[in-house]
């Protein structure tokens, strides 16, 4: 890890820190209050709010594991260094894709 | 037969990286150190026992060995505080490769302190005037804190993150660097924190903090590198470094 990556992977950590308690709150106010899916697409679709709070959320997360689980791969598996980084760009666009397309998934009308 | 009144049974790593551990008894001697029981087996029972040690006193940071598993210094280290039911096994530092029984290769670990720029970069010549330094100052106190390093190994053996990332620096080069960061004398900061900044310097500590567990200075270089992490944090964001 050197200081680029350190700074990144701590931003990313600072940005989802509230994000990750919103989330929480949501899920804990849906349940609470018995939402069911329509009524939750009904909220969420077409709602440039909640498509931007998921957005950043699904791509810091991106952002950090991929640094983190470079960083594994790294000390952890036989791979080179080089190896390590292109796995875990890949995992992270994986990661990325899919979220993106969950995240699509709820919010576009 | 082993008299466990009078004799330790000591397992002591003989060969290089192929070899394998042989037991010894040695007679209990009153305020023995680790560093005695080597020596008595070298003197009566094999005379190609190959250790380190210079001093004997705790200054010169030769003779690291690893301890029933753990780092330690074995010219202070006292027999009657590590042996466990009057057994010892004593092999070379870990995380370097073995020359020989109990001697460890230091090599890489001095090629790291080079990598950190740990030597001192004067800003005066020896025609201009000593600089006078304030020993209250914070830079000065930081620098106290990190500077009796004797060199000997034993962070770097106990640290987890050198035995998974063979390019990590080490405990002891990032707090070398850190008591030359704080040092107003020197001129090399930049190069040093690039240095450090790069892959495997001061941010790939994970801070588990076996390097202050096992330093036998009682020095604490986690923190040493948590302030270095500080530092080439700010240098790169106010554009001073570019690792």
């Amino acid at each position: 890890m050197n200081v680029r990556l350190y700074l990144w992977q701590r931003l990313t950590a600072v940005l989802m820190l509230p994000l990750i308690l919103i989330h929480l709150a949501v899920i804990f106010y849906a349940t609470s209050k018995g939402l069911k899916a329509a009524d939750i697409l009904a909220r969420t679709r077409g709602s440039i709010a909640w498509a931007s709070f998921y957005g950043v959320f699904v791509t810091a997360a991106a952002i950090h594991s991929v640094i983190g689980i470079r960083n594994i791969l790294i000390e952890w598996s036989s791979l080179s260094k080089r190896g390590a980084g292109l796995l875990a760009i890949g995992l992270g666009i994986t990661l990325l894709i899919l979220g993106v397309r969950a995240v699509a998934a709820v919010v576009l009308p | 037969m082993l008299d466990p009144q009078s004799e330790l049974s000591v397992t002591l790593w003989r060969g290089a990286e192929d070899g394998a551990y042989q037991t010894y008894q040695v007679p209990i001697r009153e305020n023995q150190t680790i560093l005695d029981v080597v020596s008595w087996v070298q003197r009566n029972l094999d005379p190609t026992l190959s250790y380190r040690f210079a001093c004997r006193v705790g200054m010169c940071g030769s003779c690291a060995m690893t301890v029933n598993g753990r780092p330690r210094w074995t010219c202070r280290t006292h027999v009657s505080k590590v042996a466990n039911d009057g057994r010892l096994e004593i092999g070379p530092l870990e995380n370097l490769p073995i020359i020989k029984d109990l001697a460890a290769d230091m090599r890489s670990f001095f090629e790291k302190w080079q990598q950190a720029k740990g030597v001192f970069t004067p800003s005066r010549t020896r025609d201009d005037t000593i600089e006078a330094i304030k020993p209250d100052t914070p830079a000065r106190v930081a620098v106290d804190e990190a500077i009796e390093c004797i060199n000997c190994g034993v962070c770097y053996a106990a640290c987890d993150t050198v035995r998974w990332n063979p390019d990590y620096l080490g405990p002891a080069a990032l707090n070398r660097a850190w008591s030359l960061v704080n040092d107003v004398r020197d001129a090399g900061n930049v190069e040093r924190l690039e240095a450090i900044a790069a892959d495997g310097g001061c941010h790939a500590c994970h801070s588990h903090q076996s390097c202050e567990q096992f330093c036998p200075q009682t020095l604490n270089p986690t923190a040493s590198i948590s302030g270095l992490k500080r530092r080439a944090t700010q240098a790169y964001l106010q554009g001073e470094i570019k690792p």
